[in-house]
């Protein structure tokens, strides 16, 4: 990997961009979704860590659209087009929803994964985004990086090394 | 700037401080016999964080670890967790009575190990929030501790969910274990405890600490 390209990381419950010939980077993806929307003409990216499924979970006035699927997508889409990107041109790649602890228990927030995973694509359907590429669920963390240029996701979990879709 | 910030005195600050220090005082005693060793504690540390500085704290989030995460039911909720640096774990298992095969760089880990690894997370909580139980007459009940080797991210990220729904801060109290031997750096673990938002004043109120100042 060449060291003079900078890579965008970007935090939990966070989004942010990246052009060419730049990368973007979310680490320690558990039961978070990391969404990425690009357009691969315009050479543009976006990355969001999702956190929880819906903004409706969130109790209190203000919050931070980034941690909810439905607010995260709809800024990043509205962030990306602002840069440049052309809505029609949009395609998405996500990774993450795993389920990181085994044990059955009562609380619902155990089975929050797969429910991240299904906010997200509800959300990318609803904006007419199409998925081309997808690594979720299991019980494994995920770290992963987009290279928009190429329009390549790497994945990379402790247990199975890297994985380019 | 957040909720929590306002509502916590220096005087609160220091309650929390204390039961960091009795709860992970009587984890490290129960470590202590369980390993037949001298088992040192740090100051608990005692901050209120980002969701990117709790993880930067549990290792950084690409830090592989062995973290277990149990939550807290009954009067108080909340959540904790003990992280352990994985060189650690597998020092702990080959401590541990019963001579449990385990490497760090072996996988699949064994089932043995794995399940030594959890019944130790066990006997540390459970000393940690009996003692935090006896010292504020409050019921608090641990569930069973689920345990996973992995990113410090992907561990931490989850046990933050139910705090993740109310705030993008947490209150953390942070101790650490060593082994009194080691001169090195050996920090041997850490546990976080991290209350419910609405358990504060819960805590606050059974200790007879005023909730305003």
């Amino acid at each position: 990997m060449n060291n003079l390209l900078e890579v965008v990381k970007v935090g939990i419950a966070d989004m942010n961009i990246v052009e060419t010939p730049n990368l973007i980077r979310t680490s320690g993806l558990g039961s978070c979704v990391g969404v990425i929307v690009y357009d691969l003409r315009a050479e543009i990216a976006g990355l969001a860590h999702v956190m929880l499924p819906d903004s409706s979970l969130a109790k209190g006035t203000s919050f931070n659209s980034a941690k909810y699927a439905d607010t995260a997508i709809r800024d990043l889409v509205s962030l990306l087009v602002k840069s440049g990107a052309r809505p029609s041109g949009l395609k998405a790649k996500i990774a993450g929803g795993a389920q990181m602890f085994q044990y059955s228990s009562g609380s619902d927030l155990m089975r929050i994964g797969p429910r991240n995973v299904e906010a997200v694509k509800k959300e990318l359907s609803f904006m007419k985004i199409a998925i081309l590429g997808e690594d979720v669920g299991g019980h494994s963390g995920r770290t992963i990086e987009f290279n928009p240029q190429s329009g390549e996701m790497m994945i990379r979990t402790v247990n199975k090394g890297q994985v380019i879709i | 700037m957040n909720f929590l910030e306002k509502k916590i005195s220096s005087m609160q600050l220091d309650i929390l401080k204390e039961i960091g220090n009795i709860g992970a005082g009587h984890a490290a005693t129960a470590l202590s016999i369980l390993l037949n060793k001298k088992i040192d504690m740090s100051v608990p540390d005692v901050k209120i964080v980002s969701f990117d500085e709790m993880i930067d704290m549990a290792g950084g989030a690409d830090n592989v670890v062995a973290g277990m995460f149990l939550r807290i039911e009954g009067d108080a909720p909340g959540s904790m967790f003990f992280v352990l640096p994985l060189e650690q774990a597998e020092i702990f298992i080959r401590e541990l009575p019963g001579n449990i095969p385990f490497s760090a760089d072996e996988l699949p880990y064994g089932e043995i190990a794995l399940s030594a690894l959890q019944e130790l997370g066990n006997i540390l909580s459970g000393s940690y929030l009996s003692s935090l139980s006896d010292f504020t007459k409050l019921s608090l009940f641990p569930s069973v501790p689920m345990l996973s080797i992995d990113m410090v991210g992907a561990i931490i990220g989850t046990g933050l969910l139910e705090i993740s729904q109310v705030s993008d801060y947490a209150i953390v109290i942070d101790t650490a274990l060593n082994e009194e031997i080691q001169s090195t750096d050996s920090v041997n673990g850490h546990f976080f405890l991290l209350p419910d938002p609405e358990s504060f004043q819960i805590i606050f109120k059974a200790l007879g600490v005023p909730e305003h100042e």
